[in-house]
């Protein structure tokens, strides 16, 4: 039953904050954007102001994540706004502060530290390195040096061992996995924007597919691409405003549980998507248990990352793993817990996640293309696996 | 012609600009394993850290333990991440658990055909790999089956 939070009253981000605008460019296989990384950042940016109905001169806030390379000094010398108020990056790689990104700006806007806050992610990897693969050096120090001497150097190899742990623990079948990989695949069937439209997946090419790393198969990997996308956060008294259905921010968290980060692979919670410790305070803050949640993104960077953040957020048991995880529990819009919708990051387009945010505000505007019933909580799962991870929940007006 | 279970051209190890984890490098050169302990606590530390996790002393000590272990969990790469490794084929990476030395983690190859059957809980040994003629010379700690 969604409540009205955890009662800190001012200490709480619960409808505080209103997402109005989202914008994104067209999303391209890594390496072929026409584009330089800036101005698909630029082009994102505007894109979302105009779904918002502002100008984009009233930008005062810039909000990201994972070192991305678009300084909003830069961007907001480029775009001509009026003042820069608020120029925040949330520390750490991968996916994992794309919810963080959505909090840090609510919370920006929530406290009068700047009144309009896009948050943003752009990515043109044929312009810069790729990330899945090892770079190009002589010699290497510290945590990295316990690693890739032994040929452990990419994302997918860094993370395959907590994968391969928990999946020991529990008993699970490779086959929880490809229905999240199914699911991406058969919701981006219906997506024209994604970059796998018109590219179907069969159960049976999922299983003809090869390793990339054991337990990981090629379809249990995300794309790498090219692109942009944003949107742009107001304070909660601004929903009147904008030419949408709001989709007002119901709680954020971000962090990582008892060391983590413990060099050479030594996390205490090792087989674990690291969300032990933000999942129950999301829920806390938003007031939300994760019967309520309507609809779920959850940042695939592989999906054996899904299915322990799915367990992680009290959607299963562990132990009911191999029972939960079938393609028809992920399927909008009648499956238990409908997933990616848009296709995510295996099927639609890496984005690092934001496209997934993205997508949970268009199951509360009620335009996805594989819209889920009238949905009021609408949640986002970014980055397992790595720290720090974040998550994030939208809700409809009924919820506040 | 590699000495080593994985083609030559990886990135060789070296201790960081401040040698933290110098004795550790140093010592496996020299077919000893040193891990790191806490003089206050005992607390074993792994990977190398200036302070104790468990107290905050900086008064660390390091301490050489037998190279025994069990596998904790594995991964087989297929897919080549840097050229060295193009053509290769499959190879074995392990996390080795180190029950006498408060179970810290250490990673390695599980060396033997790469295609072997991967049991969590095996027991394994530590195996020097030394790289004398490399440029600097270095050496990887590996692991065997017992």
């Amino acid at each position: 039953m969604v409540t009205k939070g955890n009662g800190m009253g001012a200490r709480s981000l619960r409808g505080k904050a209103v997402v109005a605008g989202i914008g994104e460019t067209p999303y391209y296989k890594h390496g072929h954007s026409p584009d330089s990384e800036f101005k698909l950042a630029l082009k994102a940016i505007l894109a979302a102001a105009n779904d918002a109905g502002i100008n984009p001169k009233d930008i005062d806030g810039f909000a990201s994540y994972s070192n991305d390379r678009n300084d909003p000094s830069r961007l907001a010398a480029a775009l001509g706004t009026r003042e820069l108020r608020f120029s925040n990056m949330q520390w750490g790689g991968g996916g994992g502060g794309g919810a963080a990104a959505i909090g840090n700006a609510a919370a920006a806007v929530a406290t009068g530290l700047a009144d309009c806050v896009v948050v943003f992610r752009a990515l043109a990897q044929g312009q810069f390195a790729r990330f899945g693969q090892g770079q190009p050096v002589k010699t290497i120090s510290g945590d990295m040096a316990m690693q890739a001497p032994y040929g452990l150097m990419s994302p997918a190899q860094r993370y395959a061992m907590k994968c391969m742990r928990f999946m020991h623990d529990y008993d699970v079948k490779h086959e929880a996995m490809r229905a999240v990989s199914m699911a991406s695949y058969q919701h981006a069937q219906a997506n024209q924007r994604a970059v796998m439209y018109g590219r179907p997946l069969s159960e049976d090419d999922y299983d003809a597919s090869r390793w990339i790393v054991e337990p990981w198969r090629l379809f249990d990997c995300c794309q790498e691409n090219d692109g942009a996308a944003a949107i742009i956060i107001l304070p909660a008294d601004r929903a009147k405003d904008i030419p949408h259905k709001p989709s007002f921010i119901l709680g954020a968290a971000g962090g990582s549980d008892h060391r983590c980060a413990a060099p050479s692979h030594n996390h205490p919670n090792y087989a674990s998507a690291n969300f032990s410790s933000v999942a129950p305070r999301l829920y806390e803050m938003a007031g939300v248990t994760a019967s309520d949640v309507d609809v779920l993104q959850s940042y695939e960077n592989f999906t054996g990352g899904v299915m322990m953040s799915i367990v992680e957020h009290g959607f299963c048991k562990p132990e009911e793993v191999n029972e939960f995880f079938k393609p028809e529990t992920f399927y909008a819009p009648n499956g238990a817990l409908p997933l990616n919708t848009s296709g995510g990051n295996l099927a639609e387009c890496y984005m690092h996640g934001l496209e997934l945010q993205i997508e949970a505000v268009r199951q509360l505007r009620g335009t996805s293309t594989s819209q889920v019933k009238d949905p009021d909580i609408s949640m986002v799962i970014a980055g397992p696996m790595v720290t720090p991870v974040s998550n994030c929940i939208f809700g409809s007006e009924a919820t506040i | 012609m590699s000495v080593g279970y994985l083609p030559e051209g990886l990135p060789i190890p070296v201790p960081e600009n401040d040698n933290l984890s110098k004795p550790y490098w140093d010592g496996l050169m020299q077919e000893r394993l040193m891990v790191q302990r806490c003089k206050s606590c005992n607390t074993w530390i792994w990977g190398p850290e200036w302070i104790c996790h468990a107290c905050h002393s900086f008064d660390l000590e390091w301490q050489e333990i037998e190279g025994l272990g069990q596998i904790y969990s594995w991964e087989r790469p297929w897919h080549p991440v840097h050229s060295a490794l193009k053509g290769h084929g499959p190879y074995l990476i392990v996390l080795v658990e180190l029950p006498h030395a408060g179970n810290i983690r250490m990673i390695g190859n599980l060396l033997g055909r790469p295609e072997q059957e991967v049991t969590i809980g095996a027991k394994v040994k530590i195996a020097f790999e030394h790289h004398k003629d490399a440029d600097p010379p270095h050496t990887l700690a590996q692991w065997k089956l017992i």
